[in-house]
């Protein structure tokens, strides 16, 4: 089985796929890439399908050179991206040759490269996924320096051309997220719902794939006391006893004792994936 | 049963309940018939989290799944017991229950039963006459949250979480009783450890205890059948 030799995987690289649904009554959550559509769109573009796992690169400094010739695609956040120094288009199928590397620079939009390779990341799945969940601490370990991943069987799919999504890079300004109501709405004051709506929210440093918090003002509880822990959705958006709140990621806890005050809808999860540090946020009822 | 659906987004309803019974009951009814389409049943505290793929199985379709649970109990097979609402056929609840071997030596034994004011042999006996049930899981894969109606204690947690509690660790905390899968950081109050795999990556279900499983403690050394 041919491979992918990692010379350096940068801040955080990572083997996602769309992670291991239906078993968060037993304390495992489904964790996954954190920008979906782009793992799904890279997979696409090299004839895969769209679960196959890829890698997960935070911020680039990534390096790796293929052992036998191998078709990528790189997709999600947008930055240089080199083949043996050539610069490569992004959001298409790139041919990188036997011996030659692979580097993703510093992403100058968002925050999450995804690398699909044709035929797929094979490194053993764990409970049927071969994601790293990287609070339970399950799956592939995090991707060192030295490490070389298996790479799977051609897929029957051709290498796509084109695919039929456009893929834009991310936003660097102002992101617009929706939002529908969360259980616990009901736990904060009117003043704080509105809040929620009016405000211009800026992005932590306090961001990873267990939840990104967002800096702003507090919102305010009318109901006081403690939250019994109770299963979340993705995208959920907790508020914590000091009234700041957090989107939940792919990694976060299965149960959760802060009141969830609202969901940031599917269409817009996977940009909160490629929020920078100190972007600005804004929220908007969903349609 | 008396239950609320919160909204929880395009392909997942919230179910809270009045009491822990009410979600042992509710979870043991849904899990005994599960629609196609069901992605994730979580039960929780006070809560039953039911997440679906919509496409399959619509929100309005789901939640008249839960509306009939509550009314009808659990779903009847073979011509098991009716009305009871812990005793039906075929699920983990009616399973013998899990026993686990268990050396009552924690670092926190002494401390949590002056806390409770009784003496220590007295927590471990109780400790070890409680017949408990899986009430979820959570904190970490496999971590089930045991409860017991012959279990009348409330501790707290430790002020000090420690950094690191060894895998086996029998604890406290609230009402619970739990045991850490794996090592890893904590705050529940440690009485004891057992040798029990409770988790097994490589195993189906990964987990030992499983929500609504009947589970009983017993002193290590104690030879099986040959009572306490």
């Amino acid at each position: 089985m041919t491979a992918l030799r990692i010379v350096a995987p940068g801040a955080s690289c990572l083997v996602e796929d769309l992670g291991r649904p239906g078993l968060a009554r037993l304390g495992v959550g489904r964790s996954g890439a954190a920008d979906r559509g782009a793992l799904a769109l890279a997979n696409r573009l090299v004839g895969n399908a769209e679960g196959a796992a890829g890698l997960e690169v935070l911020l680039g400094g990534f390096r790796a050179v293929a052992e036998a010739d191998a078709w990528i695609a790189v997709t999600g956040a947008r930055g240089p991206v080199l083949v043996d120094g050539v610069e490569a288009s992004p959001a298409v199928a790139v041919r990188v040759p036997a011996g030659a590397e692979l580097e993703l620079r510093p992403a100058e939009h968002g925050l999450r490269y995804l690398v699909g390779v044709r035929g797929g990341i094979a490194v053993p799945e764990v409970l049927g996924s071969r994601s790293r969940d990287t609070l339970a601490g399950l799956g592939p370990d995090p991707v060192a320096a030295g490490d070389r991943l298996p790479i799977g069987p051609e897929p029957e799919a051709p290498v796509a051309l084109l695919d039929r999504e456009a893929a834009f890079a991310p936003v660097d300004g102002p992101v617009v997220l929706e939002l529908v109501p969360g259980p616990r709405a009901d736990w904060f004051t009117d003043a704080a719902r509105a809040l929620l709506f009016d405000t211009e929210w800026r992005t932590s440093a306090a961001a990873d794939r267990v939840g990104t918090r967002l800096e702003g003002p507090v919102l305010d509880r009318l109901v006081a006391g403690e939250l019994a822990s109770e299963a979340t959705v993705p995208g959920s958006m907790q508020v914590s006893t000091s009234g700041q709140p957090t989107i939940l990621g792919p990694d976060r806890p299965v149960t959760g004792g802060y009141p969830v005050i609202a969901i940031v809808a599917p269409a817009s999860l996977d940009r909160v994936a490629q929020l920078r540090p100190g972007q600005p946020v804004r929220f908007r009822h969903a349609r | 049963m008396s239950v609320r659906l919160l909204p929880s987004g395009p392909d997942a309803i919230l179910v809270e309940c009045g009491s822990q019974a009410e979600v042992l009951a509710l979870h043991e009814a849904l899990a005994s018939d599960p629609p196609e389409g069901l992605v994730e049943l979580v039960p929780a505290a006070r809560t039953v989290l039911v997440a679906v793929d919509h496409r399959v199985l619509p929100l309005e379709t789901a939640a008249s799944w839960v509306r009939r649970a509550m009314q009808h109990g659990p779903a009847q097979h073979g011509g098991a017991d009716v009305g009871s609402g812990s005793a039906s056929s075929g699920g983990v609840a009616s399973a013998p229950p899990v026993v686990l071997d268990a050396s009552y030596d924690g670092e926190d034994l002494d401390d949590t039963a002056r806390l409770l004011g009784i003496g220590a042999a007295e927590l471990v006996a109780r400790h070890l006459a409680a017949e408990w049930r899986v009430a979820f899981i959570g904190f970490a894969p496999g971590f089930a949250y045991l409860v017991s109606d012959d279990w009348p204690y409330r501790v707290p947690r430790l002020d000090a979480p420690r950094t690191r509690v060894p895998a086996g660790s029998l604890a406290l905390a609230d009402g619970y009783t739990g045991a850490y899968p794996r090592e890893s950081p904590g705050g529940w109050r440690l009485i004891g450890r057992t040798e029990a795999v409770l988790w097994d990556e490589g195993a189906d279900p990964p987990a030992r205890l499983v929500p609504g499983a009947r589970v009983r403690f017993r002193e290590a050394g104690s030879s099986p059948g040959a009572g306490s």
